[in-house]
């Protein structure tokens, strides 16, 4: 029997009835009980609110944007989205010259970024070292976090000089002679234009997407994998031939991550795109996206069909990226039920 | 069959060393951006950068009234999109769970996340700006917080769903109401991953250039006044890198290293010592 | 302590059944139905929970056992889907209509959990929390219950230099005890205990087993637990339940030393379970 008084204290029998720190609890006034309940209440539609505002946040865009842009639509018609004339002189506008440019553009930054991002993914998920991972895996994150602006600094001043004065010949002997493709790399090598605009964007979209897809082939069950390593498949089979068609849902949504991204990027591309209203076969030439129309010419608009032709561009960009990213959260989000977990 | 086996050992080497290439490609460009974002930076470095107004062209001058606004208008959006974040994230996690409201803001909410930020200075432009007829920090302010909006909610989110049922149901045991049960209990649990998305959002709105064109606009002047077009780091970087003048051109790249250090030691923060390895 | 440890494990420390009063019934259970969606989990159970004394559930896993524990202090009532038909008295009220404020309900019958569960707070505030809900004390009647819960779970020496360190900073027994002192710092009236030692070492559990003896002169104990010679050593009254439902209750020396109900031997003697 241990002499601990604490323990000793509790042996005793205890009285209950002359012992007043036992009495039973006093019963809270009906006052706070019932201030508990509309507390409750109210603190849970209060989250419920602005959860729903949220939701109405999308609807609120859509529908802002849908108003401001009526007097291009009422002008113009809907032919504004396939017609190729920017003149705010005498206030003609069609949409056609920035729609290309942005869908242009994205589309390099995909021929670049996907197979890159693929690279990447398969380096960090099957041959890095497990000490090299982290460190590795937060660098390439990093490049997501560089702001945009700065993307469009060193496109400028850094990288096109070096592009058009090293690179862009180089396309031009090479590719420029390729038959079917020599027109995409005809034109004056300055550096700017949708090629430029197109890799840079490539680089900014490659941590997202790169990101989703190590996601995805961390989800493929390693016995998978396994079996396929143990009738001797090389490693790049077990890649191309497992966890490929395993997650090829998952990676499809990735890259339309990418994609989402890739269509509204502004700084980076306004830099560096050449600010033209103009579609031409060639890469090299300058053109423009939504996007950096929209930055160039804004605030200076002071036509209002000008204005309002620059919002309605706004809404197809927003409409678009809404699209995309639509999809790209429903196709992530399928890969990630048929396996019961969550990405 | 060695014939076979050879090849599938040359394209497998192949595709490794491929593999390899890309992540060098990513280093590479990783390097490149930054050592030049360094060098550029650090050579226009002063700390008049920090002491006199955005000049005129031609004169020497600093960021000082830039670099105020900037984080005025980011202190501000971080109070406006916080509660809302948090209260919008505690809502999908604690009552809305699956339903209908709940599913439905979690999409949009990751549509959201990515949505081009230039529209979202459109809109905030076409509801607010034009509205009463002026750019203002204000409108900045509200641009930015609902880019940092989504971030947060869906931190928060995923953070509360990290805490086990039974510190709930220990609270809900004692009679606790069910707000004193998130707020005092289940939220707290996960406060450092709640503040690490609330640092995430901050970074984000820190780089973003296109929301402020169209509400915060810019203004050479020092001001304190939100009201007005207020001067910020990015606006001021953007008008300045496109101009064809030499010292201004230098203020830009002071002005984008600044940003980046404040984005990368945001996120390192956040990172490492906000970072919440399990629910404590 | 460890010769003494030894001893609460091997031996009973209670008085023989026969001599034990009869107990006023605290709560009273009829007709209990227990539904999960469509599957039932409780069948028609009908037993008295006796005042102040230590009543056990045991059985086999999926039994029901802490299902029926979690119909007493309507913690069912969280998760939709999940309802409760018949009648729970308790102070004279049936426990289960909707009418039933849970808050004050809960203020009355507190629970532990098989899984240590202190609060993200210090070790102070772990027990001021509860306590805050109903009465506003001043600092030093404040101090005053936590010293004293903290007593009566055993646990101030230990905890007394450490008030405002966090409660995760102790271990897993001393966070059960911590569990404990949290729940009888509101003066309920009933202790639903969820399996609250199968989560920690041999010494913790003979320190909980000690202080749920103790702990009966003030409350009614209800105990879920996997480990018979638990509730043989520390219960007054003991059920026994398979697939949901009440298979035998009595006095805990007449449900180990003669059951009436073969499923009763059969589970007893680890015929199976």
């Amino acid at each position: 029997m241990s002499a601990d008084p604490a323990t000793a204290a509790l042996r005793a029998p205890v009285d209950i009835s002359q012992d007043s720190r036992v009495a039973r609890a006093p019963t809270p006034p009906s006052e706070h009980r019932a201030a508990a309940r509309w507390q409750d209440w109210l603190f849970e539609n209060l989250t419920r609110f602005f959860a729903l505002l949220v939701l109405a946040l999308l609807l609120g865009i859509l529908a802002a944007l849908g108003y401001a842009a009526i007097p291009a639509i009422d002008k113009f018609g809907f032919g504004f989205f396939a017609t190729n004339v920017w003149n705010p002189v005498t206030s003609q506008f069609g949409a056609l010259a920035p729609i290309y440019g942005t869908l242009v553009t994205s589309a390099i930054a995909l021929a670049i970024g996907v197979p890159v991002s693929f690279g990447i993914a398969i380096f960090l998920t099957e041959m890095c070292p497990a000490v090299l991972k982290r460190p590795l895996g937060t660098a390439v994150e990093l490049l997501a976090a560089i702001p945009s602006i700065i993307y469009g600094m060193w496109g400028l001043f850094v990288f096109a000089p070096i592009f058009g004065d090293y690179i862009q010949p180089l396309l031009s002997k090479t590719l420029g002679n390729v038959w079917i493709i020599a027109p995409l790399f005809k034109g004056a090598p300055n550096g700017i234009g949708m090629l430029s605009a197109g890799i840079i964007l490539a680089v900014m979209v490659i941590p997202f997407i790169s990101s989703v897809m190590r996601d995805v082939f961390e989800i493929v069950p390693p016995v998978l994998k396994e079996s396929a390593y143990g009738i001797g498949c090389t490693t790049w089979e077990v890649v191309w031939n497992v966890v490929l068609p395993y997650t090829k849902v998952g990676v499809i949504g990735g890259i339309m991550l990418g994609l989402g991204r890739a269509l509204g990027e502004t700084m980076a591309v306004t830099f560096v795109i050449g600010n033209a209203y103009r579609i031409s076969a060639s890469l090299f030439e300058p053109g423009n996206s939504i996007a950096s129309a929209l930055a160039n010419e804004f605030n200076e608009a002071s036509d209002p069909v000008h204005r309002a032709s620059l919002i309605a561009l706004g809404l197809v960009l927003f409409v678009l990226t809404t699209i995309v990213l639509a999809l790209s959260r429903l196709l992530i989000a399928q890969l990630a039920k048929g396996e019961g977990k969550k990405t | 069959m060695i014939d076979l086996y050879t090849r599938r050992v040359a394209v497998n080497r192949f595709n490794l060393v491929m593999s390899l290439a890309t992540m060098g490609f990513g280093m590479f460009f990783l390097l490149w951006i930054l050592g030049v974002l360094f060098y550029q930076g650090f050579t226009a470095l002063s700390p008049s950068l920090f002491t006199q107004m955005t000049p005129p062209p031609g004169s020497a001058g600093g960021l000082a009234n830039a670099i105020v606004g900037s984080v005025l208008i980011v202190v501000v959006a971080t109070f406006i999109s916080t509660p809302i974040g948090i209260l919008a994230g505690i809502y999908l996690a604690e009552y809305g769970k699956s339903g209908t409201i709940a599913k439905s803001t979690r999409f949009i909410n990751d549509i959201l996340l990515s949505a081009p930020s230039i529209v979202i200075g459109l809109f905030v432009y076409t509801i607010y700006v034009a509205e009463v007829n002026h750019f203002s920090g204000w409108a900045g302010s509200v641009a930015l917080g609902l880019i940092a909006v989504p971030v947060v909610v869906r931190t928060t989110e995923n953070m509360l769903l990290l805490v086990p049922n039974s510190l709930r149901e220990a609270a809900v045991a004692l009679g606790a109401p069910m707000w004193k049960v998130i707020l005092m209990v289940t939220l707290k649990a996960v406060r450092g991953g709640v503040i690490t998305g609330i640092l995430l959002a901050v970074a984000r709105m820190s780089g973003e250039t296109a929301p402020l064109l169209f509400t915060a606009l810019n203004n050479q002047f020092f001001s304190l006044n939100m009201n007005a077009p207020m001067a910020n780091l990015p606006v001021v970087i953007f008008q300045f890198a496109l101009s064809p003048y030499d010292d201004w051109r230098v203020l830009a790249w002071a002005g984008a290293l600044l940003i980046t250090l404040t984005v990368l030691v945001i996120n390192i923060l956040a990172r490492s010592v906000f970072r919440q390895s399990a629910v404590r | 302590m460890n010769e003494e440890a030894t001893q609460q494990l091997v031996t009973r420390p209670q008085a023989a059944a026969s001599t034990l009063p009869p107990a006023a019934p605290k709560m009273t259970i009829r007709n209990l139905d227990f539904y999960y969606g469509k599957f039932q989990g409780l069948k028609n159970i009908n037993l008295e929970i006796g005042e102040r004394r230590v009543t056990a559930f045991i059985g086999p896993s999926g039994c029901g056992k802490s299902t029926l524990l979690r119909t007493f202090n309507r913690m069912y009532s969280l998760y939709p889907g999940q309802r409760a038909t018949g009648e729970i008295m308790f102070n004279g009220r049936n426990m289960l209509e909707s009418r039933v404020d849970l808050n004050m309900l809960r203020a009355k019958i507190g629970m532990v959990f098989q899984k240590p569960t202190p609060f993200p707070m210090s070790i102070y505030d772990n027990i001021a929390f509860g306590v805050r809900l109903y009465e506003s004390l001043s600092q030093r009647d404040m101090d005053e219950r936590v010293e004293w819960a903290l007593t009566k779970a055993a646990m101030w020496d230990e905890a007394k230099d450490k008030l405002k360190q966090s409660g995760m900073a102790l271990s897993g027994g001393q966070q059960q005890r911590l569990c404990i002192a949290r729940a009888v710092a509101v003066k309920p009236e009933v202790l639903l205990l969820d399996e609250p030692t199968s989560a920690l070492d041999p010494i913790s559990t003979a320190k909980i087993e000690e202080l749920i003896t103790e702990l009966k002169s003030d409350y009614t104990i209800a105990i879920v637990t996997h480990n018979m010679q638990q509730a043989a050593r520390v219960s007054d009254y003991t059920a026994y339940m398979y697939l949901g439902e009440l298979i035998e209750f009595g006095e805990t020396d007449q449900i180990f030393l003669k059951p009436k109900r073969k499923e009763t031997e059969d589970y007893i003697t680890g015929r199976f379970g």
